[in-house]
């Protein structure tokens, strides 16, 4: 039977590992080889680097960065942040990632998604979305809550594009995303849970694996993900980089409720 | 003269990190990685990696002059396939509209079924992330791997031998699949050993020290 994931989830800035709420106010959290190396020995199912540095001229020290930790780490590894062209994907994983994540380039150009599926196989290209609650327009006297809806962001959260979420992750499938990487911006760094209706809407409308991502607080967040919210994974970041969580702890507690987990 | 591990560069897919893990096993055996078929038949053993599509994998084995090349290897040096590498060492695959693979393992790669409407828990394809593997079959490329060990799958399409004796490994997914075949010298595996920590690094290290007798 195949395992839920429990992915640790490393926000690189020049270099570094670095924590933000809701994409600012950045801290330093450690070099990225080392804390890779410790959730390796700790049993991490897979790593997620998402580069968020500004500046392009420092994308080299990105690649450094991939490299450094393939050679080392023999578990999954996945990159993403501004992953722009097909250049972007082939220097990715010729360095040694073994996914590559697209987030505001799918929104500009679709057939990117399918041109990088059909070049290294859809099972490497993960699909970004970060999802924004919209606030529903209430009627007078409409007695039954408005059904949710959710917008796509891009820009590392940071612009608006109108785009229907759900929508867009079933045109992303088809278009040849392998997986989905879902991001509840609206409870980023709350440490409140994720965003579980989000996570159980998309998980049903797609046939590929979702990862469910943005605001875990406490162990009981990821188990509510893995199953109210149908998510084939989980990552999270500041819950393990601050020492709160082991990844075995939470592994131990999740096999304990009954989720399959790779001990 | 010291060993040379041949890695089979198509250039399709991320051989960095199997380089790597080949490298960390292999003690004084040399790894190569190469897409020249005479270099790679110069080496005591081979790996055929791969990750893409069934097409274009076997249209740059062919227009690289690799699929002979794997095919003359196949006849006398430990051959290992790995995931893409696997499937097309058998003889047919349904991906891509279908494709004539190398026809080195008799059989052929079917797509996981997608799951009824109705299921209760729906299993999505990609088959990805962690399973365990049941050891079916006694080889000596299992030895130190505890048998249920978990390893990293990610695949669409699976083989199916068409016999019985040559699968070694199953896993469980939607159904019971051949996640491990071997035949003669030959031994290829569905999942990513060069992603599976521990386990998969002693497959690699048994291989390394493997003379392709089963």
């Amino acid at each position: 039977m195949l395992a839920k994931r429990i992915i640790p989830c490393l926000d690189i800035d020049r270099g570094r590992v670095v924590k933000g709420v809701k994409f600012e106010d950045l801290q330093d959290a450690g070099d990225p080889v080392e804390v890779a190396r410790r959730y390796d020995q700790q049993g991490a199912d897979e790593l997620v680097f998402l580069d968020i540095t500004a500046s392009s001229e420092d994308r080299p020290t990105l690649f450094q960065v991939v490299e450094s930790v393939a050679e080392q780490i023999y578990i999954p590894l996945t990159v993403g942040g501004g992953v722009r062209q097909m250049a972007d994907v082939r220097a990715l994983l010729a360095a040694g990632a073994d996914k590559v994540s697209i987030n505001t380039a799918a929104v500009k150009n679709p057939d990117f998604v399918t041109e990088a599926g059909d070049r290294y196989g859809v099972q490497c290209i993960v699909v970004a979305i970060d999802a924004k609650r919209v606030k529903p327009a209430r009627p007078r006297g409409l007695a039954r809550r408005p059904r949710p809806r959710w917008e796509v962001l891009t820009h590392g959260g940071r612009r608006s594009t109108g785009v229907d979420v759900l929508d867009w992750a079933v045109k992303m499938v088809q278009r040849g995303a392998g997986e989905l990487l879902i991001t509840s911006v609206d409870q980023d760094g709350t440490r409140s849970g994720y965003d579980l209706e989000l996570l159980k809407a998309i998980s049903r409308a797609v046939s590929v694996p979702v990862i469910a991502s943005g605001g875990v607080g406490e162990l009981e967040h990821l188990y509510q993900g893995l199953t109210e919210g149908g998510a084939d994974a989980v990552l999270a970041a500041s819950i393990f980089h601050q020492g709160t969580y082991t990844i075995g702890e939470a592994k131990k507690f999740l096999s304990d409720k009954g989720v399959c987990i790779r001990l | 003269m010291a060993e040379t591990i041949g890695v089979v560069d198509y250039g399709m897919g991320n051989l960095h990190s199997l380089g790597k893990a080949l490298e960390r096993v292999a003690g004084s055996t040399r790894v190569l990685i190469s897409y020249d078929p005479d270099e790679l038949l110069g080496c005591n053993r081979l790996v055929l990696p791969g990750v893409g599509g069934v097409r274009a994998c076997m249209q740059e084995l062919k227009r690289l002059e690799l699929n002979e090349m794997v095919a003359a290897a196949a006849k006398n040096m430990p051959l290992l396939g790995i995931c893409l590498g696997m499937q097309v060492l058998h003889e047919w695959s349904d991906e891509n509209e279908g494709v004539p693979a190398l026809g080195l393992v008799p059989g052929k790669v079917v797509r996981f079924p997608d799951p009824p409407a109705d299921a209760k828990e729906r299993l999505k394809v990609p088959h990805m992330g962690w399973n365990r593997v049941k050891q079916t079959r006694a080889h000596p490329l299992w030895a130190g791997v505890p048998d249920d060990s978990w390893f990293y799958f990610v695949h669409s399409y699976h083989a199916v031998p068409s016999r019985a004796e040559h699968v070694i490994g199953t896993a469980e997914y939607i159904h019971p699949f051949a996640a491990a075949v071997a035949r003669d010298n030959i031994v290829a595996f569905q999942f990513h050993p060069e992603k599976s920590q521990g386990p998969g690094m002693a497959l690699l290290a048994n291989f390394v020290g493997w003379d392709g007798r089963s």
